[in-house]
């Protein structure tokens, strides 16, 4: 086969001479074989394309009939019942059909019937006997005709021969060809890329560098990936420390029932330290050391109230408050880093924050995992208002780009007053809850020692909740945990807010 | 948070207007309740079950409000429209009154064997009330939300109620063995003794539940009238005898509990809420309840608590600027009435017996901001000037995660919660039961231990991707966690790095050139196990994790000589092909775990 610059060669050579080239199926090439029009249609784009512009062409698609091997056969050598009809000698023995199959093989079978049909033979006894004198092999008549001129005047032939598998119709595709704007008998060669060698001979300067194709995507590279929910998680931590906050140790995920519910003033009977919420632990299954005074004043606080509040009135037990558990939130690690702030000599006011796994024992489906991530702000000062408060989520959520809060009246035991954070979502068409928030009640910080007037304000989301909506995941487990998916992680986009 | 479902009709009509669902929503908004869906039992029921079983259920609007779960008092229709009333100020919060009986108060003795099982027993009665077929169902579903939440699925409380008129006083309060109890059940026909009970309805989707509270106690409570008839076992069911129709005129009500203060609450709450159909508004009848050492106590108690709140502190925790009588009028809106004791800026504020999730002035600061609006409230900014901080740990992780993903690897996180197996067996380890901490209720095998390894989740993680173009290579940094017993919980965490590289070969030079060029970064060298010289070197070890012969110990040498210490931090290896096969990989795979700590 000719190589695609001896294509070129022979097409501009002949548009030269001719000036056109009204079908490519009728080139020769040097080596007098049939043109490859696929291979020829490689050189015609290479030499046509919009800064070469040599030569121009139109497809030109043609219908044309073509032999099967079958076909091809019978053509060169007659058909099955014609070689029956030779096979069988003249006059009136004629030859034992079993004869005639040792000598024709499977051609005698199927070459039989149709000669019968055609009333060339006739049978006679086990014999086969030649009934006319000279036949017409139509068939090869007509095959030899299809193979010379692509067609037949007959469709009916054409339609019975295909059925007969002998010949089908085959799509052929060539070209015709013209000269173009640019036309010349040399095809310049031109560069792909800037080279070491080009830099150093100068050539770049004269080389004629083939057009890039800016439509292309380039070669992707071949780096690491971090995992989208961090990338979320560094974007809020940008958002806290730009505020000066400072991240709290929430490098411990056991704790004790005493921390995560009951310095917070949650109620020992409170549904969420039911084993239905919490991840009790069966080993190490309790803890004992607490700051004996602080447990105290929890105890009394809970049971009896004081600081100005009536308590729960209920017989709080210390064997509830030693159960160990996976913190349910990150507020646990908060109230412990509260009450060594109350322990200070002198009050500074501080800012708190966290992103960190907690764990809830949830029947797992496509919106809840056993552990999550709570991100979690908390600000103590003397003299905080629930102004502030609101006024400090609009700027913190704005900085996440979110804009348009509305905040509704809630519940929490230890926050009074509480507030659900809301932001009007286009997408939804609603407004959707963002977080929550609230001031922490007198109950949970007076036992801590703190001064009444230091009023701590607090806020909590999930970091799975803006991750999902951000990257368009609807199902949690596709984001956390191992079900996730590794291209995924690999194409998912910056996070920046 | 429970959910009530209210009768849309219903509702709008006792609110004297018809609101389209927005609205509503709006209102709610502002009160802080939430509309969670305006629906019928219809749909709710084609939701659940399916629309074919829910053929033929009612179609009449229903609201399903979300009620914040110290709200008792808004836990059915009646205090839901009565509170929306006060709050636009379309209706007073009305006083609630005891009358007292002619013929003295209705008497409970409480038995001193109580003691063992359920200690505590309030009373009520409600004189002629008029039940239609509405506010008696209003007044079933009050009753179970209440079960369901304050009353902490009858263990603390249980509510019973009965027709006053089929039963006489004064009433026993006993535990005895349950043999001893014989009674036809509400809606039976046959006699039944405690045990025989027990067996009766140890099948019953809705009571068997509650069986459990006195089943294995060797006296069962019961409440007998003047005739040795049973009122009821609670906190299991009541007396068929006693029953409430649509024709009841006198109810008596009686909250037995292991809870005294749930108890009046609970008394409260019904009493409140249904004295609205009796005769005399928003009066009950109360009872004598005497104590096995002979004191006396009248309940319910109705009378308001008073709380005395400085407006100084009203306005400093909200940010707000308003006079005491401009308090005392947004209060009023949140049903609570207070006065104004102007000369020491002060009020007075009465706190109904429908509140008691007020227990400070803070819940008063709080209802006074609903009233304003939360929204209407001017936004400032906290003044506080602090320097942000990041915690030393996660700052240093950061920056290895970093290194490591620029080196080429992909960041997984896993869980943290996995099987026992996973941690221990799958990896070819045994537990030692000094390691790992253990739950003691999870719902499902898969959280059994708290991680002490990151090697099963990066697994199984790559497990989960088995499709993904080879070589995988991931790692993760992040905590597991080991029991300590010089840890106040007992417990603490390490932050660990964990990579894995799985391709068609294991890898080996490739997870060890991960830990050269992380030691790099940290500039930690490479030094000889034998000299004494500050950095790191590993050492061929027979990990049963680890193909034999293929996996290394890493040691950390830190300080200087003589006296530095060398510490083995963690290890690499091929992993054996047991472990991968529990882990259903089928390519060989080569791991890196160690303890980031120790660089700190």
């Amino acid at each position: 086969m000719s190589t695609t610059e001896e294509l070129q060669t022979l097409v501009l050579t002949i548009l030269d001479a001719k000036g056109t080239i009204p079908n490519t199926k009728d080139l020769v090439a040097s080596d007098n074989k049939e043109v490859d029009q696929l291979a020829l249609l490689g050189a015609l784009k290479s030499l046509s394309i919009a800064d070469k512009e040599m030569v121009k062409y139109e497809t030109i698609e043609e219908e044309i009939w073509v032999l099967t091997d079958e076909g091809n056969e019978i053509a060169d050598k007659g058909s099955h019942e014609a070689k029956v009809f030779d096979a069988i000698p003249v006059g009136e023995e004629g030859i034992a059909i079993s004869a005639l199959r040792e000598i024709l093989g499977e051609t005698a079978k199927i070459g039989q019937g149709k000669a019968f049909k055609n009333k060339w033979v006739i049978k006679r006894g086990d014999n086969l006997v030649r009934a006319v004198d000279s036949i017409i092999d139509q068939t090869r008549i007509d095959l030899e005709v299809i193979r010379s001129t692509g067609t037949h005047s007959d469709p009916k032939v054409l339609f019975e021969l295909r059925k007969r598998k002998l010949c089908d119709k085959h799509k052929v595709i060539s070209y015709s060809v013209s000269k173009g704007p640019k036309f010349s008998l040399t095809i310049e060669k031109q560069a792909r890329d800037v080279t070491f060698e080009m830099l150093q001979s100068g050539e770049w300067k004269t080389a004629n560098f083939k057009k890039y194709n800016f439509d292309a995507l380039g070669i992707p590279p071949s780096g690491g990936h971090l995992h989208p929910l961090m990338k979320v998680r560094e974007e809020f931590r940008q958002i806290f420390f730009e505020m000066g906050f400072e991240e709290m140790p929430t490098n411990k995920f056991v704790e004790s029932s005493f921390w995560n519910f009951d310095s917070l003033f949650q109620p020992q009977q409170h549904p969420a330290r039911d084993a239905h919420d919490t991840f009790f632990l069966k080993d190490p299954a309790i803890c004992t050391q607490f700051p004996t005074e602080y447990l105290k004043r929890v105890k009394e606080v809970h049971s009896i109230g004081g600081y100005g509040s009536t308590g729960y009135g209920y017989d709080w037990k210390i064997e509830e408050a030693q159960k160990l558990i996976l913190r349910t939130h990150t507020t646990a690690v908060s109230s412990f880093m509260l009450y060594n702030l109350a322990q200070q000599k002198e009050f500074k006011p501080v800012k708190y924050f966290s992103i960190d796994r907690v764990f809830r024992n949830e029947t797992v489906d496509a919106t809840h995992l056993a552990e999550f991530h709570q991100v979690e702000g908390v600000i103590a000062d003397k003299g905080l208002t629930l102004g502030d408060l609101i006024g400090f989520m609009n700027t913190f959520f704005n900085k996440m780009g979110v804009k348009n809060l509305r905040f509704k009246p809630a519940y929490n035991p230890y926050t009074e007053p509480s507030m659900e954070i809301f932001s009007y979502h286009q997408g939804l068409g609603k407004w959707v809850e963002m977080g929550n928030s609230g001031m922490f009640r007198p109950e949970m910080l007076e036992p801590m020692g703190l001064d009444p007037e230091v009023r701590v304000i607090a806020w909590g989301l999930g970091l799975e909740r803006p991750t999902m909506i951000k990257y368009g995941i609807n199902n949690i487990r596709e984001l956390l945990g191992h079900k996730v998916n590794l291209t995924t992680i690999q194409n998912n986009p910056i996070c920046l807010f | 948070m429970p959910t009530v479902n209210v009768d849309k009709n219903e509702l709008f009509q006792a609110l004297g207007k018809h609101y389209t669902t927005d609205e509503f929503r709006e209102l709610c908004f502002e009160f802080g309740i939430e509309l969670e869906e305006d629906t019928s039992e219809k749909e709710m029921a084609s939701k659940e079950v399916g629309i074919a079983k829910a053929e033929g259920l009612s179609e009449r609007p229903i609201l399903k409000i979300d009620i914040p779960s110290n709200r008792y008092d808004l836990l059915c229709h009646e205090g839901i429209s009565r509170a929306l009333l006060i709050f636009q100020e379309k209706a007073n919060s009305p006083p609630y009154k005891l009358v007292e009986p002619a013929d003295g108060h209705v008497q409970i003795v409480i038995k001193p064997e109580t003691a063992q099982i359920r200690p505590h027993v309030v009373g009520a009665i409600l004189r002629n009330i008029k039940f239609t077929e509405r506010n008696y169902n209003n007044f079933i579903d009050l009753q179970d939300k209440l079960h369901n939440n304050i009353c902490r699925k009858r263990t603390l409380v249980a509510i019973g109620t009965h027709d006053f008129d089929t039963i006489k006083g004064p009433f026993t309060y006993e535990a005895l063995s349950p043999k001893e109890i014989k009674f036809v059940p509400l809606n039976q026909t046959k006699e039944l003794d405690g045990e025989e009970l027990m067996n009766f309805y140890s099948t019953d989707k809705h009571l068997g539940k509650f069986l459990h509270i006195i089943r294995d106690s060797p006296v069962y409570p019961v409440i007998y009238d003047a005739n040795r008839k049973v009122c009821s076992l609670p906190p299991i069911i009541n007396g068929d005898l006693s029953k409430i129709t649509l024709n009841t005129k006198n109810v008596f009500i009686e909250c037995t509990a292991t809870d005294l203060t749930k108890a009046k609450v609970v008394l409260n709450t019904v009493v409140t809420m249904f004295s609205e159909y009796c005769e005399q508004p928003f009066t009950a009848e109360p009872v004598k309840v005497i104590y096995p050492d002979g004191t006396e106590r009248i309940y319910p108690d109705l009378s308001p608590r008073t709380m005395t709140v400085k407006a100084d502190y009203i306005n400093a925790c909200t940010g707000l600027s308003l006079e005491t009588s401009e308090l005392v009028t947004l209060l009023k809106r949140m049903s609570l009435s207070a006065k104004d004791v102007e000369e020491e800026a002060k009020i007075l504020v009465e706190v109904p017996p429908t509140r008691a999730d007020v227990l400070h002035a803070c819940d008063i600061m709080e209802d006074v901001a609903i009233a304003y609006g939360f929204n209407n409230i001017p936004k400032t900014l906290p003044a506080c000037a602090t320097v942000g901080k990041s915690l030393p740990v996660n700052k240093f992780s950061d920056l290895v995660r970093r290194e490591i993903a620029l080196a080429g690897w992909t960041e997984v996180l896993p869980l943290i919660l996995c099987s026992h197996d996973e941690n221990f067996a799958y990896l070819n380890k045994k537990d030692d039961n000094l390691t790992a901490v253990k739950l003691a209720n999870p719902k499902t095998a898969e959280y059994q231990v708290v991680r002490t390894s990151l090697l099963p989740g990066v697994l199984k993680t790559v497990r989960e991707n088995k499709k993904h173009t080879l070589p995988i290579k991931v790692f993760e940094v992040s905590d597991v966690v080991f029991k300590d017993n010089s840890f106040e919980r007992l417990a603490r965490n390490e932050r660990h790095v964990c990579a894995i590289y799985c391709n068609k070969v294991s890898g080996f030079e490739i997870i060890q050139g991960l830990l050269n060029r992380i030691m790099d970064m940290l500039d930690v060298k490479l030094v000889s196990a034998s000299d004494d010289k500050k950095g790191y070197f590993i050492k061929e070890s027979d990990d049963t994790t680890y193909f034999p012969n293929r996996s290394a110990d890493i040691f950390l040498r830190k300080g200087e000589a003589p006296s530095n210490i060398t510490k083995k931090i963690g290890s690499f290896g091929i992993l054996h092909p047991q472990v991968l096969e529990n882990f259903e990989l089928t390519y060989p795979c080569s791991a890196l775990e160690f303890n980031l700590e120790e660089f700190m």
